[in-house]
């Protein structure tokens, strides 16, 4: 008879360009950045190879271990709250009319081609104390004078939710849309009011698309250093921003490369636990 | 004391109307099935009763309460769902158990009545099974269980049976059948299998275009059809156009004198003429109207001939080792419908 069916849709070698591409844009830049962690800086700006820890050890300090809470926090606190917004609006999405959605989400898509700079320029001045909405505050009669409302944590984790909230609905929609309306009728029927619908079958039943929506936002935001620098006082810089920092302003190649490297174990470290928490009891 | 009162019900979706002026009243304890070919408004009058839609006009009474204005959560109603809607994120005892938990059962109670209800859909033992670990069949018994688990006033189910095999849905016909009568529960069942209907119901509706054409008991509704789609929609049927003048009905080009026992449900005028297959009589050529054969099926238990007569078909079914063995498509022969076995319709 004849042996294993060779009717497959692509041929093998195929399965090595991903393999390729993960090598030469991940895992080779990674490779360097890890080599330049423990390089020897050089006073005149660059770095020597070499097998020098100190980077790390300059790293383990009070300062730095504030900021890398900093950062965290302000990651954990952009998408925890991205992902409060986002779900219910996406139900709510899910449920209109099918025009609709595909206006809306064009919508939320086109504020993806926006970009960082826009986005917190412009939020800048809509939060000035000269041109932004303390103007409109002031004018209905709500506070005395009007007043700025940034630089400050407010301004930065609305900016970085401003960035995050298309993703998180992006990441959402699939799963809410092919989610059984009978079950949400059913849990209706037998006694549970609105809110208890959505809390004991909606929410259980999409843990898996809310985690991933989390971890998204988490991580993205987790990158970010220019809206830091543009709406958060320098109490609220985070580890990117100081990445940068070092890399491009104090020339300290081999000091950023260390901070990097932490700051993609603890991520890494994060999104293992979220995962694992967001794992579906019910899914085989 | 749970009877169910429909007055007046109308939904329409735009301009379509699904749902036109249905009014019914169902008595406490009764098994009914609605029944009608797809987009007759059986569903959306079964959404109705649950809460799931808003009428248009007319009221929901259930056990003399107005329940028009009601949320669905506050019903008291039990449902299964076609999809069934069973809960993936919980495991089966947990499913059933759920409009318990919503309610503020504690843990206890919940579990004996989880498993009281698991017996009584013979699952013994199957409480702490993943929903996605269960057969088919499985599913379909914890999701009638769950519908039960409150004691519900009314019990809905929008075609339970739909996604089953034949053999299982019989079966399964069956037992719904047993588990309702030994509960006394309030029943509808949506449904648009004819022989579902008349194996469980005590109570048949037959809708079309949002109108109910016919209620009545099934075998009632079997013998008796109100008008010539309830005769052509409940089981297999011969049906031809007629005319009935003078105690007798005009059809196929012969005037048959109606006999004690035939129904006529129209005075006189142009109407439909029913017969079952099971009372076409085949005699010899010279007798009755003549047909020719087109086809015969030889189903083991019965054998089914099918002929031709002024371009109309018309099916006799008759008993093996009868005469009809030796019928071959071309043949002619005689057909008479028996006496008091003929009913005429609008």
């Amino acid at each position: 008879m004849s042996g294993a069916p060779s009717h497959t849709v692509a041929p093998r070698w195929l399965g090595l360009w991903p393999a390729v591409m993960l090598t030469l844009f991940f895992l080779a830049p990674f490779g360097i950045m890890l080599a330049v962690s423990v390089a020897k800086r050089d006073a005149s700006g660059f770095y020597e190879w070499g097998f020098d820890p100190g980077s790390y050890a300059r790293f383990m300090s009070a300062f730095f271990a504030k900021v890398m809470a900093v950062s965290l926090s302000v990651s954990l606190a952009a998408a925890a709250i991205c992902v409060a917004l986002a779900f219910p609006f996406t139900v709510f999405l899910a449920s209109l009319g099918h025009r609709m959605q595909t206006l809306v989400l064009v919508v939320l898509l086109s504020v993806l081609a926006l970009s960082e700079v826009i986005i917190g320029f412009s939020l800048s001045t809509l939060l000035s104390q000269t041109a932004g909405i303390g103007n409109l505050f002031h004018w209905l009669g709500l506070i005395d004078a009007p007043r700025a409302y940034t630089p400050s944590l407010f301004a930065l984790i609305t900016g970085l939710c401003y960035i995050g909230f298309p993703f998180a609905v992006l990441v959402l929609y699939p799963p809410v849309s092919r989610l059984d309306p009978e079950i949400v009728e059913a849990a209706r029927v037998m006694g549970a009011s609105g809110p208890s619908a959505f809390f004991g079958v909606i929410v259980p039943n999409l843990r898996g698309a809310i985690m991933g929506a989390f971890i998204l936002v988490f991580v993205f935001t987790l990158g970010s250093y220019l809206l830091p620098q543009l709406l958060g006082r320098s109490e609220h810089w985070t580890l990117s921003v100081h990445i940068t920092d070092q890399a491009v302003y104090q020339s300290n190649l081999p000091f950023a490369a260390a901070m990097s490297v932490f700051l993609m174990l603890v991520a890494l470290a994060l999104v293992g636990l979220a995962s694992l928490a967001g794992r579906d009891k019910g899914a085989a | 004391m749970t009877e169910l009162r429909i007055d007046g019900l109308t939904k329409n979706f735009g301009s379509f109307k699904a749902l036109d002026n249905v009014s019914l009243d169902i008595p406490s304890g009764k098994f009914v099935c609605l029944l009608g070919p797809s987009g007759c408004g059986k569903t959306t009058l079964l959404r109705l009763i649950a809460g799931l839609e808003e009428p248009s006009a007319g009221r929901v009474l259930v056990g003399g309460q107005d329940q028009t204005r009601v949320p669905t959560h506050k019903r008291g109603m039990g449902m299964v769902f076609q999809s069934l809607a069973l809960f993936p994120h919980l495991d089966v005892a947990e499913n059933i158990a759920y409009p318990l938990a919503i309610r503020g059962g504690d843990k206890a109670t919940r579990a004996a009545r989880a498993a009281e209800l698991l017996d009584l859909v013979r699952l013994p033992g199957m409480g702490a099974r993943r929903i996605h670990q269960l057969s088919g069949g499985q599913r379909q018994r914890v999701a009638i269980a769950r519908g039960l688990s409150i004691n519900p006033k009314v019990f809905l189910l929008d075609e339970p049976l739909s996604a089953l095999d034949a053999s299982l849905r019989e079966h399964m016909q069956i037992e719904l059948r047993q588990i309702q009568q030994s509960l006394g529960v309030t029943t509808i069942v949506v449904t648009h299998d004819q022989q579902e209907a008349l194996t469980m119901a005590d109570l048949v509706i037959v809708m079309k275009d949002g109108v109910i054409q016919q209620a009545g008991a099934p075998m009632e509704v079997y013998h008796n059809p109100a008008n010539a789609f309830v005769a052509g929609f409940i089981g297999t049927t011969n049906l031809m156009p007629c005319t009935v003048a003078d105690g007798a009905i005009q059809v196929l080009g012969q005037r048959i004198p109606v006999t004690e026992g035939d129904r006529i449900g129209v005075a006189s005028g142009p109407a439909h003429l029913s017969v079952r297959p099971e009372h076409v009589i085949l005699t010899s050529e010279a007798e009755g109207i003549p047909a020719e054969v087109n086809f015969v099926r030889d189903l083991g238990e019965s054998r089914h001939v099918l002929m031709l007569v002024d371009g109309h078909e018309i099916t006799a079914q008759m008993p093996p080792g009868t005469g009809a063995a030796a019928l071959r498509p071309g043949d002619r022969v005689g057909l008479s419908f028996r006496p008091g076995q003929r009913v005429v319709v609008a």
